[in-house]
């Protein structure tokens, strides 16, 4: 597990490293996703602790999200003030992002050997 | 044990990293427990109950957010770890993911394109103040992508945060739903789909459903920060002139 972490925490490093010395406008974690991707595809697969560690962390990936969540309670005011066209230009203009990509993907796909209808 | 003491404990807990960091764990696992026994009801979202029961507690005990945080960063911290984790659902389903590249393409860019530029026009003609808009627009991101994206636009880094992690509930508790009910059912569709439009949070709940909706998620968040970041900051001065 603790190779698997380092591994993770490496692969990171890389990332944010290429962010600061390439000026990137990606953070470094999605940079260090993308070539831990790239160093599955050379060796042909996660070995079996950094697929049960990635595992176990993805199954809590809600959890991550909390600390930054609950700084909700710093924005109360403007929230409360603004409330009608946040809650508004948030819910529908989510609610078009999702319609326009499932309905868009669906539509190019849904032809494919393998899907149904 | 008298009350004087009790208040000397509590004095010097609250003040500790250990405090908060055992509560987010045990409040998580509480509200795991809850979505469980909601049946996986995506209403019972464990995010939102946790940020619930946690800003009830930190008002009720007067405790600043900072201090909090304090304590909460090592579990925020993993969340590096685990986005570079995700390239192994992505790897597992590379395949698949490349046969299907054209049309990922194309629904990414309609994608991003409509939930960032729909957040910026409906802010705006509703009145909201060009900070709160600026910061409204790249919700659809991954936080620290969206953080940076609304830097840039004018927008508050900790506002953005607050409603990047808003729209990643409210995609993960009704995207599932909605696109059933217009017929978008296949697992590609809906991962990406949720993943799109709500990011890490929207990820989480597709690796619920399934692990190739979870890998769809992942690839759309990814691709979807970078095409944000990208194309968003010299789009919306363009929209901001035509909205005028």
């Amino acid at each position: 597990m603790i190779q698997a972490i380092a591994l993770l925490l490496a692969f990171q490093l890389a990332g944010e490293t290429l962010r600061v010395a390439l000026h990137l406008p990606v953070p470094g974690p999605v940079i260090g996703m993308a070539l831990l991707l790239g160093w599955l595809v050379l060796r042909g697969g996660p070995d079996d602790a950094l697929r049960s560690t990635s595992g176990t962390l993805l199954q809590h990936l809600s959890l991550m999200f909390v600390p930054a969540g609950t700084g909700v309670m710093l924005h109360a005011g403007r929230l409360a003030e603004e409330a009608w066209p946040i809650t508004v230009a948030l819910v529908a203009s989510t609610l078009l992002g999702l319609l326009a990509t499932g309905l868009s993907l669906h539509f190019l796909t849904r032809h494919r050997a393998g899907s149904p209808q | 044990m008298n009350g004087d003491a009790m208040t000397e404990i509590w004095v010097y807990l609250s003040a500790q990293p250990l405090l908060w960091l055992t509560l987010t764990l045990g409040i998580y696992i509480l509200a795991i427990a809850l979505h469980r026994r909601a049946g996986g009801h995506p209403a019972a979202n464990p995010v939102l109950i946790s940020v619930s029961i946690l800003v009830a507690l930190l008002l009720l005990t007067g405790t600043p957010y900072q201090r909090y945080f304090d304590g909460a960063q090592f579990v925020h911290f993993l969340l590096g770890p685990t986005t570079v984790a995700l390239a192994i659902p992505l790897h597992s389903q590379l395949k698949r993911l490349v046969s299907m590249a054209g049309p990922l393409m194309i629904a990414l860019m309609i994608g991003s394109l409509t939930a960032g530029l729909s957040a910026y026009a409906i802010g705006s003609l509703l009145g909201a103040s060009a900070p709160t808009v600026a910061s409204l627009a790249p919700k659809s991101v991954t936080t620290p992508i969206a953080m940076g994206i609304a830097e840039r636009l004018g927008g508050l880094a900790s506002l953005t945060a607050v409603f990047v992690i808003l729209t990643g509930i409210f995609g993960a508790i009704f995207a599932a739903g909605i696109l059933r009910r217009v017929g978008v059912k296949d697992e590609a569709s809906v991962g990406f789909a949720l993943g799109l439009a709500s990011h890490g949070i929207g990820t989480a709940r597709a690796f619920q459903l399934s692990e190739q909706t979870g890998a769809f998620a992942a690839l759309a968040m990814g691709l979807n920060g970078l095409f944000t970041a990208i194309t968003l900051p010299w789009l919306l001065p363009l929209m901001a002139t035509a909205l005028r």
